[in-house]
Formats: structure tokens, sequence, C-alpha cells
């Protein structure tokens, strides 16, 4: 303990305000989010997207921008906690954006206060914007505009109802939204590759487990597991036509085997190492055989063709799937679980792993510059994104994003290849797709009732006390009918216990919509905010699973549901 | 631009700022139980006293829900000061607040920007109030990161319930968070599922043993546990340990990194040894917007009727949410448990588990660890003796000499054994089981 290390580097201011962050997403995901740039987009209450915008500039966000023309009153003080009263009168946007930037000096906030029609007609409206969040009641066409420049930018952009005590919201990703860093489970990513051994790690076990009868009963207690299993399943193998454990029967059996070699003639009663063992004999014993999800990906038609342009996602596919290929396996990840050993020999079986996953990477690597040179790639693929892609290889993720139903003014909604799907879906006894049919109902009652020329803000079912009655009949007229016209796309028909459950559900979905009148409940909205938050912070960084694409949160009952439309 | 301008088109009156809120609560819905909602009345949610307990992560959320859904009194306890880590999420601090104490600093953000709420904050713990304050309240929420405090609460609550007195059942609203994912709960004090009930769903962290730390580290983890509780002991065993003074983390930081070298063992860190010695649990903004709003929600349904309810006697009683793949919520009833040591039947004993040759010392670190028990600082009787008594320094030392018997020589098997922890305003009975 002479020579201590040299002086210690602390946290910087930064690092210290965002810790509990960075343990999640890490320095590069801080620095996704930095560069990323949001607009909302509101007419109606707009709590929902204000919400959203407070979570994602406590953790940082680089920029936000807030488009919206309406000016603030009474009602908006009772339910958006960024406005005070000495903002009555003024632009909404304006003062919540200015409340929301005092949460984190290190943001940029920025607003239009410019009515939707005229600044989305200018051209280049949407260009600075690398994400797009809209809030209903929004009128369809500006909506499709969203969608459509979503789809050419390959932006993302998200749509959110909340409508009090449902909300709804919708991702619109671009076709092909890869993620490399999924974070998996720590129980699900341990890959030993016990029955595909490589001859190092062949060679660790058989030094480990030299003389395993005869050894002290402390040496006996520190054999790391891996080695256990291996030495077991070597002798199991000359038993057994040089076969390894097959089926559930032979692993069990195998298992016993392992339990029996364990000495019980110690004032424990055992030995963890071997407790270990036995505990990892189903778990473990597996052909290290990848995902259908994985194999998918690299059977995709961007992995199959690279080119120039390609991201550098699909060359590094290809070259996995390559290696994939020609030995049946993934790349070694390298990591190994904790486990009773002597720190030597625990620090032995790690080099083990890790220069196995080396040597594969090195491998992989070779493939992506060879592929990088064939394809005449004007910029080098970063070696240490090669490394992160194949110690997830295993976990890759890849989202096809599509364009989510627009409603029209006239005409009908239209499901695509989702028909079928969602059609299904509408008679399952607890999914909330009927209830996403009355978001929808409610989206056409919006665009079939605009005439009120309030600065853009649409007319919702339910705004006056005496209309209840007549727009919860017209709203539940439109699910029914955008139900059916479901059921028509899929070619499916429903009996008629199935019709009338659907027919009560999209009722009573309808009803307590339209009891709202547009209101916003606070509560709804910051569930909302938060989630909708949380799959933006996703998308940004590409790390963790994005939902695809649509999620319903149920306030009464509190629960939700997620389905792609 | 201001001549384009116009005022609102909702008029202005007593109730104005509370349109939203008024349709919600004037209107019944498909789902309202007509017997309990009055469609206009916003009393039952106005007069409502209300305790928030935390005014960290969860706590700031929560204040700003309650003023929102019409609340106007409320009450906030934490006895914590603001930390700068807390500003990526506790929106109601700034840069210049950090050091002040949370309950104060929150309780007047909330009040300056919603008019008309008043918050009552207490800087300090709950266990310094009495069952007379508690009484106070129709429902309390909590936002706490402490499995203890809620525990404390918890039994406290129970405690009060007197059957005569339908007004002693406080209704206590439970959220929780850890990264992405988190619970939101409720409980019927005595009537449903309570905390004690449910304390095997959050199970305790299991300890790396100390022989591992002491002679065989494989983890930069086990090196930072071993300079955290081995060397520090040894080195500066009189100075009393601040996981908030960075020189003391230093400190343990090059310790944990000299014992890594000595072992080959890489990837100790800085940020690390903080994670490790101050169990640190990542927090981020959005699950605590969702778990905090989806406890108010069920606060503001509770108050208004103006929908069910989670933990209606019978039906489901908890949410729990995870956002790390995809999005996912399991909403469910969880059951009462007839041998809970808190809303139980007071007679029964719950067996417990002892592996064969367990020492009386080995039982207390199962206590700590067993999720059902989580006892960290137990007392432990039988009918007959005091088997090892932690809460008096003397009856500790007489005690002691107990640590090293064997549980078999002390207890019969199928023997009960009162258990206290001065965390607990209870105690807990087990019934010895002794593992063959």
């Amino acid at each position: 303990m002479a020579d201590l290390p040299p002086p210690v580097q602390g946290p910087t201011a930064k690092e210290k305000k965002y810790d509990r962050q960075l343990r999640l997403w890490g320095a590069h995901g801080q620095i996704a989010l930095e560069n990323a740039h949001i607009l909302l987009v509101i007419s109606g209450p707009g709590v929902v997207g204000v919400e959203t915008l407070k979570n994602l500039v406590l953790p940082g966000i680089g920029n936000f921008t807030i488009q919206d023309s309406t000016v603030v009153s009474e009602a908006d003080l009772g339910v958006n906690f960024f406005l005070e009263e000495e903002h009555l009168g003024g632009y909404r946007a304006e003062h919540t954006c200015n409340l929301l930037k005092e949460l984190n000096p290190d943001v940029n906030g920025n607003f239009i206060t410019e009515p939707i029609d005229t600044w989305l007609s200018n051209p280049d409206a949407l260009a600075p914007y690398t994400l797009i969040l809209a809030t209903a009641p929004i009128k369809s066409e500006y909506l499709s505009k969203l969608s459509v420049h979503a789809n050419t930018a390959l932006i993302p952009l998200f749509y959110v109802h909340s409508i009090g005590f449902y909300s709804h919201f919708s991702v619109h990703l671009p076709p092909a939204f890869p993620v490399v860093d999924s974070h998996p489970s720590p129980e699900s990513i341990t890959d030993l590759r016990l029955l595909k051994p490589w001859p190092e790690l062949i060679e660790y076990a058989t030094q480990k487990t030299m003389n395993l009868e005869g050894m002290s009963a402390d040496d006996h207690g520190h054999v790391p597991f891996v080695a256990i299993l291996l030495y077991h399943l070597e002798q199991w193998k000359k038993e057994h036509n040089g076969q390894v454990p097959q089926n559930y029967k032979d692993k069990t059996a195998f298992r016993d085997i392992v339990s029996k070699a364990a000495r019980a003639n110690n004032p424990e009663g055992g030995e963890e190492n071997f407790d270990e063992a036995v505990a990892a004999v189903l778990k473990s014993l597996n052909p290290p055989e990848p995902s259908s999800t994985v194999k998918d990906i690299f059977k995709a038609p961007e992995s199959l063709l690279i080119r120039q342009d390609s991201p550098s996602f699909w060359v590094i596919a290809n070259a996995i799937g390559l290696f994939y290929t020609k030995y049946g396996v993934l790349p070694v990840p390298g990591s190994v679980p904790d486990m009773k050993a002597r720190s030597a020999d625990y620090i032995e079986l790690q080099n083990v792993y890790k220069s196995k996953a080396r040597k594969d990477l090195a491998e992989v690597l070779d493939s992506v510059r060879f592929l990088e040179r064939n394809a005449n790639r004007s910029t080098t693929i970063k070696e240490k994104d090669v490394e992160t892609f194949c110690k997830n290889a295993a976990h890759i993720k890849l989202v096809r994003g599509r364009p989510f139903p627009v409603v029209p003014t006239e005409g009908e909604v239209k499901w695509g290849d989702r028909a079928k799907a969602m059609a299904q879906k509408l008679t399952f006894p607890d999914d909330l797709v009927p209830l996403y049919i009355a978001f929808l109902a409610w989206d056409k009652f919006v665009a079939t009732h605009d005439q009120d020329a309030l600065l853009g803000a649409p007319k919702v079912p339910g705004a006056s006390e005496s209309d209840i009655e007549s727009d919860t009949e017209k709203v539940k007229g439109m699910a029914l009918h955008i139900a059916t016209q479901l059921t028509k796309e899929a070619s499916i028909s429903l009996d008629d216990e199935d019709s009338s459950a659907l027919g009560q559900q999209l009722e009573e979905f309808s009803g307590e919509l339209v009891r709202a009148g547009g209101a916003e409940l606070h509560n709804i909205s910051a569930v909302t905010g938060g989630t909708v938050s949380q799959e933006i912070i996703k998308v940004i960084t590409e790390q963790y699973v994005p939902v695809d694409n649509t999620c319903i949160f149920d306030g009464v009952k509190s629960k939700m549901a997620v389905f792609r439309v | 631009m201001t001549e384009t301008l116009t005022q609102s088109a909702v008029p202005a009156g007593p109730r104005a700022r509370w349109t939203y809120l008024d349709k919600i609560l004037s209107r019944p819905g498909p789902f309202t139980d007509p017997d309990a909602f009055v469609p206009g009345t916003i009393e039952s949610v106005e007069r409502a006293k209300i305790l928030v307990i935390g005014a960290g992560g969860l706590g700031c959320e929560i204040l700003k829900n309650l003023a929102l859904s019409g609340f106007k009194d409320i009450h906030v306890i934490d006895m914590d000061t603001i930390d700068v880590s807390n500003l990526n999420r506790q929106f109601l601090f700034r840069a210049a607040d950090v050091g002040s104490y949370k309950a104060e600093v929150a309780a007047r953000f909330v009040e300056k920007r919603v008019k008309g709420v008043k918050i009552t904050p207490y800087c300090g713990k709950i266990q310094d109030k009495d069952e007379e304050y508690y009484m106070q309240f129709a429902m309390i929420v909590c936002g706490l990161d402490s499995i203890e405090a809620r525990r404390w609460i918890n039994a406290t609550l129970v405690g009060m319930v007197d059957g005569e007195n339908p007004d002693s059942l406080k209704p206590l609203i439970d959220g929780g968070t850890e990264g992405f994912k988190g619970q939101a709960r409720v409980i019927l004090p005595t009537m449903t599922s309570c905390i004690e009930c449910q304390l095997d769903m959050h199970a305790p962290r299991a300890a790396v043993p100390l022989c591992t730390l002491a002679t065989i580290p494989r983890q930069p983890q086990h090196c930072i546990e071993w300079a955290h509780i081995i060397a520090w002991e040894e080195h500066r065993k009189d100075i009393t340990l601040d996981t908030d003074d960075p020189e003391h983390i230093t400190w343990l930081y090059t310790q944990a990194l000299a014992r890594a070298q000595e072992f080959n063992i890489p990837g100790v860190t800085y940020a690390m040894t903080q994670g490790v010695v101050k169990n640190i649990i990542p927090a981020i903004a959005s699950t605590n917007a969702i778990v905090a709003a989806a406890c108010c929600n069920e606060a503001f349904k509770l108050s208004s009727n103006a929908n069910p309810f989670l933990g209606y006697p019978g039906t489901p009683n908890y949410m729990m949410y995870t956002g790390d793949e995809s999005v996912y919520t399991y909403t469910f009833e969880h059951q009462k448990k007839d041998d809970c040591p808190v809303c139980g039947a007071d007679t029964v004993a719950r067996p417990i588990e002892i592996p064969a040759n367990a020492t009386l010392r080995d039982f207390v670190d199962l206590l700590a660890e067993r999720p059902e028990a989580q006892l960290k600082k137990p007392s432990i009787r039988t009918g007959e003796k005091s088997l090892y008594i932690q809460s008096l320094a003397d009856l500790e030392r007489q005690t002691r000499g107990n640590l090293d018997k064997e549980m078999s020589d002390l207890v019969e098997e199928g023997e009960e054994m009162v258990v206290t922890d001065k965390a607990f305003p209870t105690q807990f009975k087990y019934k010895a089981v002794f593992s063959k």
C-alpha cells in the first residue's frame, strides 16, 4: 500500500448534477440529448406537451421550441404549472417557455406564436428540429403535414392525446430504427458458451479441475462453477457418444450428477460453487443460438446490400451476419458473471472470455473494413462502435417505424397491413384497442366540427354543457363506424356477442372522453408526459427499447397497453 | 403583435381557473358510482387535508399534482436538505437552493405558483409526529426512497384504526421508483393488503459475504466494499464516515483502487465508489412523473369519487410500471396476508426457516436479508428468555454471549420468538422451523 495511485479526478459539476441519470444512459446518451432539438406543437390545453418538455429540460435536452399561438387564460392557470397570474393575456408559448427554461440553465428554449397555418406554410418551418411532438386537438391537415415531414426527414414524430382520465400516444419512427444498446436485464445477458467451448476455455477448465477428487476442502470449494460444468460435460460426453445433454430429461440427469459431486461432509453441509453450478445447468446448457429477431436483422435488405451511404449499423450487422454464417454463433460478448472463486482464478477466467471476445471482434472488424472498402464508404466506422455491437449482438433490436393513422376530414381511416392484427384485438377482453378507436372517433369529431375560428383551436366534443348528449352519440357513432370499417378491411366478422360487447365498450369510452369536454386533468397529463418523455429519451439516445408504436393509459383502471398500429 | 391578442373566451368567475377540473367534477361518467359521486361538489377535494411524506423526486411532483387537482390544504414532511444531484429531477429546486430544507423550499414554490393552495412544511422525521398529528389528515401520499420509513408510517396508520371511528382509517397511497421502474399502490389500513403484507415484493439486495471482501475479491464492487467496511475501520476508525464528504469518498476510492490493482481487478471508478457506498439508486424525472401522477390520480379519485379508485376492497390495489423495454404495467390486487405481523391477526406467528447449524448471529443476519423480514436491528425474545437485545446497551452486553451459540440450542422446533426493532412501532412473531 506504499505507492498509492495518482491524485483523484473528482466528478465535474455537470457529472454531479446529472449523476442519477448518467448511471442509466451514460455520457454518450447525455451527448445525444444535448444535440437534440424538440418541437412541441400545441393548440388545446397542451399540458401533456408541457409536462413532457419539463421531463426533458430537467435531464438536459439541448434545445426545445414551443409553437402555440394561444393566449394565456384563467383556465390555463388551473392546469398548467408553467404559467403565472401575471401572464394572463400574454402568449402561452412565451411564458411557458421561460418558466421551463428556469429548470435548467443548460437548455435553450424558443417559442413561436405565429398561427400554425401560416407558420407551417413556410417550407423550411420544420427544418431545425430533430424530433416533433404534437398534441391533440390538431387539424388533420397539419398532422398529415408533420407526418409527411417525419417520413422524408427521417425524424421521429409523436402524437399525443390527454383527455379527461384517458391518454394516448403514437410514435412514427423512421422505417429502420436500430437499437444496439438495448440494456437487457442482467440475468439475460450471460452467454458462457458451455456447449461450444473454445480450446483456451477447455484448457482452463482442465487445469482448474485437475485432481478434483483429491483436492483439499478449501480448493474444492473454490473451483469456479464454469470449470465444474465443463469438467462434468466432458465426462458426460464420454458416456453419451460425444453428445452433450440434449433435452430437459438429460439436463436434469446432468444436474443430479453435478449436485452429487458436491462435498457435503463439511460444516456448511454443501459447497457454494457447486450450488452455483447446479443452478446454472438449465439456464446455461443451451446452444448459443441467436434469436429470430437478430437473425431477421442479418437478413434485412439493408444488411444484405451495403452501399456507400449505408448507416454504420447495417455495415456492422452485415459483418456479424458473415461471422454467424461462418461459425453458427455470434461473437462472444466477453462478460462473466460473479461466482465463488479465488480472485486469481476468476480474473484468469475473465481474461479467457475477454481474449476470445477480442479475437472475435478483430474478425468482425476485418469484415467491416472490407465492406467499407468495397462500398467505397468515405468515413471509417469507429472500432468502439463495432465493439459495442459485438458485445450486444444477441440483444440488438430493430424497430420498423411506420406512420400512424391520421383521421381524415373525409373518407376512412386506413389500417393497411395492421388491419388484421388490430381487428383481432378488438374483442380481447382487457385490451385497450377499443379505447384507441374512441380516440380516433374523437379526432373525427374534431376534424368535422371546425367552425370556431379560435386561432386554430378546433371544437372538441363535450365542450358545452348543452351538447354533451348529442356529442356523445356522435362520437360513439363515429367509433362504431371506425371499428366496422376496420373489421371490413381485415375481412373479419364479429359474432353478435362480440359485437355487442365491443359496442358497449365503445359507448363507455366515448362517454368518458366526451365527459371531459376537451379538459386535461393535470394528473393524467403528468403520467403521459412522463411516458412520452421517457420514450423521447430512448429514441434520442438510441438506448433501451422504445414503444412500437402506440401506448394507451386508462386512468380509470390505472393501466397501460401497448400495440402496433 | 399585441393587437392580435384576444382575451380568453371563458368567462372570468370565481371558478374560471378550474374550468377543466370542474368539467370532470360536474359531470358523471359511465364508470362513476352514482351513490358516491355528487356532481358539482368541489368541497370533497378542497376540504380534504392531505399529507405528503417526502419532498424529493416523487414529493415535488406530488405537491404540484395535488395543487393542480384542486386540493387546498396540503402538509409535507421531509428531513432532507437539497443536494446538487437532486436538480436533474426535483424541479421545485434551483442551484441557489442547495443546502436548504426540501419541504420548506418545495412548499413555498408551489404556494407561489398555484394561488390559493396552502402548503404547510415540516422539516424533520415522520417519527417525530404522533398519532394525534396523523389523525388530522384525510389521506396520506408517500413518495419515499426508504422502505423503513414506509413500514413505520404503515404500522402507525394500521395501529390508528379504531373500528368505532370511521375517520380513523387513513388511506395510504404509496409511490416508489428505481430507474425506469416503479409502482403506485393504495392501502386502506386493516381492510386491504398493507406495506408489510407486500414486503417481499421489494427484496433487499444480497450482501456480499465478508470473507469474499476480506480474502477473495473478484469484482470492483468487492474492492469498494472492502475499503468501506474493512479499510476505513482499520485506518480511520476515529473519523465518522460521511458519504457526502468528497475527501472521504476520495479516500475510499484510492483504497479500493489500490486493492483492485493488487488483485488485477479492472473497473473501479470514482462514480462507482460513490454509488456503492451511498447505495445510489438511479433516478430520472420521467419515472417519477409517471408514478407520482398515478398516485395523485388515485388521491383525486378517492376524494372526489369522479371515477373508481385503486384499492377498493376486492379490486386491484397495485400498479407496477416498467419502462425500459417498451412500456408495461401490471395492475392487480395484492392479497392481504392473514399472518401479516402488522395488519394480520395478533396471535399468528409466521414460520421462519433456520439453517440446521446456524448460530444466533447467523439468525440476526438472516432477519436483515430475508425479503419477508428485513429487520436490521432486531431484538429477539422467546416466551422464556431474551436471546439478544439491541435496544439497550446494558442488555446488549448481557445477551451478546448468545450470538455464537447455535439456534437449535436456544430455541425448540416450533417455538415462538418475538422480534422487535426500534425502527418499527410493532412486534414480529416468528415460529422456528429448522431446515433438515
